[in-house]
């Protein structure tokens, strides 16, 4: 049994546990109402954004730029892996990496080969000790992206796509579906799949659209910035979620400490009794004792 | 009260959402304007002035690269950065202008993504110092 100062001092320290994850939880939750912001104040862009492309590939042939065509033969792809800075996250790093894992033994399965980049501390440290080929990654970098940041990152894809050195590039992240739910998402970035005109707009939007410089160098401009919107789209949702995984977990670590601290003060309470208990029955005997003398 | 509907949209929020008579844009072939009925209309965005006006009002506001599309009666403009020119805040495009220049006389060497990223802070930054200026 556990000396009385033995259980004081264990809940000493799970109540300081539980401060730790408290703090934690809020400051998770502070980063997730910014994070959730940037993400809504994105919407309209990406959605316009998907308008025009669709309204501009209506009108033109879908074969027109390198980006839309696939490549006939498939042995190399590239992955842009997305996981956290930091864990304590429950699962949310975890569940990233292990996608990233498996599809990337699915393609070597394949017999293709596959280069990584990473954004993210945690998924940089984990396929780095691994043998894992990775080639590019982004530490730190939540919270501080922009377009032009986004627009180099898109460059080094479409320059190693247009070199010839991939065939396909994909990305992993993990979608904001809910505050409970984050779903790790494979997409396909390159080649673009054309983008669906809608049916209705082709009907009511007939008239001809005057286009400067034209149609072609336009969607020479705007394919690139496609995969930027997705990319970007990412990033935000990514940042998010883990945002919304690290809130929950913290919650739960904090629930825990509480459950803990109940069942420790029980323990000690009982224990206290116990021992008050024994000194009375000490007390008593020795006063029995002393009579009968 | 306009007839057209001009929104500026940048990554991070929505900019401009109203209604105007007149909308002037630097377009990637040169400035042009939007009248209400203009037809269908595409274009690439430079980094420059937008100006609009709607009644006696008139606005201006600095763009960075992006494109924009007329129809319906509807100007969408999607940009990368936007700022409407009361909102510049001159000391700071001043400050980062000579930030950007300092950091592209130094490691002109190296063609890394913080030299590019220099050079289109130097653009905007003088984009911003130009359209405020022209607006006085």
């Amino acid at each position: 049994m556990a000396t009385l100062r033995d259980i004081l001092r264990k809940i000493e320290a799970v109540k300081k546990t539980r401060q730790i994850t408290r703090a934690m939880n809020m400051v998770a939750a502070a980063r997730l109402r910014g994070a959730q912001a940037r993400m809504e104040g994105f919407d309209p862009y990406a959605a316009k954004f998907a308008e025009v492309l669709g309204n501009l590939a209506s009108r033109i042939e879908p074969d027109i730029h390198p980006l839309l065509i696939k490549k006939d033969g498939l042995s190399r792809v590239a992955l842009l892996q997305f996981t956290g800075d930091r864990g304590l996250c429950g699962s949310f790093n975890t569940n990233l990496i292990n996608m990233a894992e498996k599809w990337i033994n699915d393609q070597k399965g394949k017999g293709i080969s596959c280069s990584l980049t990473t954004v993210g501390k945690k998924g940089r440290d984990y396929f780095s000790k691994r043998d894992f080929d990775v080639i590019d990654s982004y530490i730190n970098v939540y919270g501080s992206i922009d377009m032009s940041f986004i627009d180099q990152m898109t460059k080094v894809f479409i320059d190693r796509y247009m070199a010839d050195e991939v065939d396909e590039v994909y990305m992993i992240y993990a979608r904001f579906v809910s505050m409970a739910k984050q779903e790790p998402t494979l997409v396909k970035l390159i080649p673009i799949e054309p983008p669906k005109s809608k049916e209705e707009q082709s009907v009511s939007g007939f008239a001809e659209y005057l286009c400067e410089p034209d149609p072609e160098g336009l969607l020479v401009e705007l394919l690139p910035k496609n995969i930027s919107v997705q990319i970007y789209n990412a990033f935000l949702q990514n940042e998010t979620s883990e945002n919304a995984a690290r809130m929950a977990a913290m919650d739960n670590a904090s629930k825990n400490c509480n459950e803990l601290v109940e069942n420790l003060t029980l323990v000690y309470n009982k224990a206290r009794q116990a021992a008050i208990t024994a000194e009375l029955m000490d007390i008593v005997g020795g006063a029995e004792a002393l009579k009968k003398a | 009260m306009g007839e057209l509907l001009l929104e500026v949209v940048t990554p991070e929020k929505v900019v401009v959402s109203e209604n105007v008579d007149m909308v002037v844009a630097p377009g990637s072939l040169g400035e042009f304007g939007v009248l209400s009925e203009h037809v269908p209309f595409l274009t690439g965005i430079v980094p420059g002035e937008l100006r609009y006006t709607s009644g006696n009002q008139k606005e201006s506001l600095s763009v960075a690269a992006g494109f924009a599309e007329v129809s319906n009666n509807r100007v969408s403009v999607l940009v990368n950065a936007a700022e409407m020119v009361h909102d510049i805040d001159m000391e700071r495009a001043h400050r980062a202008m000579e930030r950007a220049k300092e950091r592209l006389s130094k490691d002109r060497g190296t063609e890394d993504i913080d030299f590019l990223r220099a050079e289109a802070a130097l653009k905007r930054a003088l984009v911003r110092i130009k359209v405020t200026e022209g607006a006085k």
